[in-house]
């Protein structure tokens, strides 16, 4: 019974807040609007029994992600209002497009149900007496571990990516030549001189 | 009782929800990415779903790889728009047509 009170919330708060992100008209809303949909994806997770997955969902994408998004709307000064005037244009079509999606979806529900597999074969059977995290541990250091070196490998390139595509030089800015100053010697920089008295140092 | 059946409607409803966002923000690009992250939020909630009412394990670790890719993909999509952004000074992609392509 609190399983089915906590299922209904957790799945009405999730469809809300992902309309009002798509909908909202402030982007630093959106973005809000955003994170309660994680955090209750999170929780619907967890009912069903991923709490790694869960709990990853909090971290990378409530963590990372969400707050990426906050930085760039907060950075980037644009007139977001002008930005929707094509709303109420597209949102017909898109609606009958989303309507029409949703209702595809669900027939292949129905087919699903009604078609056989084997669901005895399993991969990898979620054993009974060891934790979500344990599992999941074992699976992914053994059987899936080049698929999770390949995946430190995709954030590896992100990351890079990104750094690459944002840096720029500015000018006017000075920056510290390591190399000129490693090859920098004392006769170049310095000089001997024996001044008259009263003539002084020509610099 | 809850059962999977639930958890793809509402997989469904959120993939739908993303998919209206990216059509209905054809202008606003930060919003578009935020669509995406919905639906591919709705295919987590699909694999996670699917693994806990068939006892298979596998669908946790692919979800994993999808919430990899995720972020990836919001880093580089961010990186693009804010490098956009300073190029054009707009974030409007209907105007996005210098390739003519």
């Amino acid at each position: 019974m609190i399983q089915a009170i906590a299922f209904y919330l957790f799945a009405t708060l999730v469809i809300a807040s992902a309309a009002l992100t798509i909908t909202a008209r402030n982007p630093v809303h959106a973005v809000l609007w955003l994170i309660l949909a994680f955090f209750n994806a999170a929780g619907l997770m967890v009912l069903v029994g991923a709490e790694f997955i869960a709990m990853l969902l909090v971290i990378v994408y409530v963590g990372a992600v969400a707050v990426l998004f906050l930085f760039v709307v907060m950075m980037l000064n644009v007139d977001f209002s002008e930005l929707r005037s094509g709303f109420v244009r597209y949102a017909g079509i898109g609606a009958l497009l989303a309507v029409g999606l949703a209702a595809e979806i669900m027939v292949a529900f129905g087919a699903w149900s009604a078609g056989k597999i084997e669901l005895a074969r399993r991969a990898a059977p979620t054993p009974e007496t060891v934790p979500n995290i344990e599992a999941l541990g074992m699976l992914l250091y053994t059987r899936y571990l080049f698929v999770f070196e390949g995946a430190g490998l995709v954030l590896l390139v992100a990351m890079i990516g990104a750094i690459v595509l944002t840096h720029r030089e500015r000018k006017g800015s000075r920056q510290q030549n390591v190399a000129r100053q490693n090859a920098r010697r004392p006769q170049d920089a310095t000089r001997n001189t024996r001044p008259t008295i009263g003539a002084g140092v020509e610099l | 009782m809850i059962g999977l059946t639930h958890y793809l409607v509402v997989a469904a409803i959120l993939f739908a929800l993303g998919v209206f966002g990216i059509i209905a923000n054809r202008k606003n690009l930060i919003v578009m990415l935020m669509a995406i992250e919905l639906i591919l939020l709705a295919v987590n909630l699909n694999f996670v779903a699917f693994s806990g009412y068939l006892h298979d394990l596998v669908g946790q670790v692919f979800a994993m790889f999808v919430l990899t890719v995720a972020a990836g993909e919001a880093a580089i999509g961010l990186a693009i728009l804010v490098i956009y952004f300073r190029a054009r000074g707009t974030i409007a992609v209907d105007d996005a047509n210098r390739m003519q392509g």
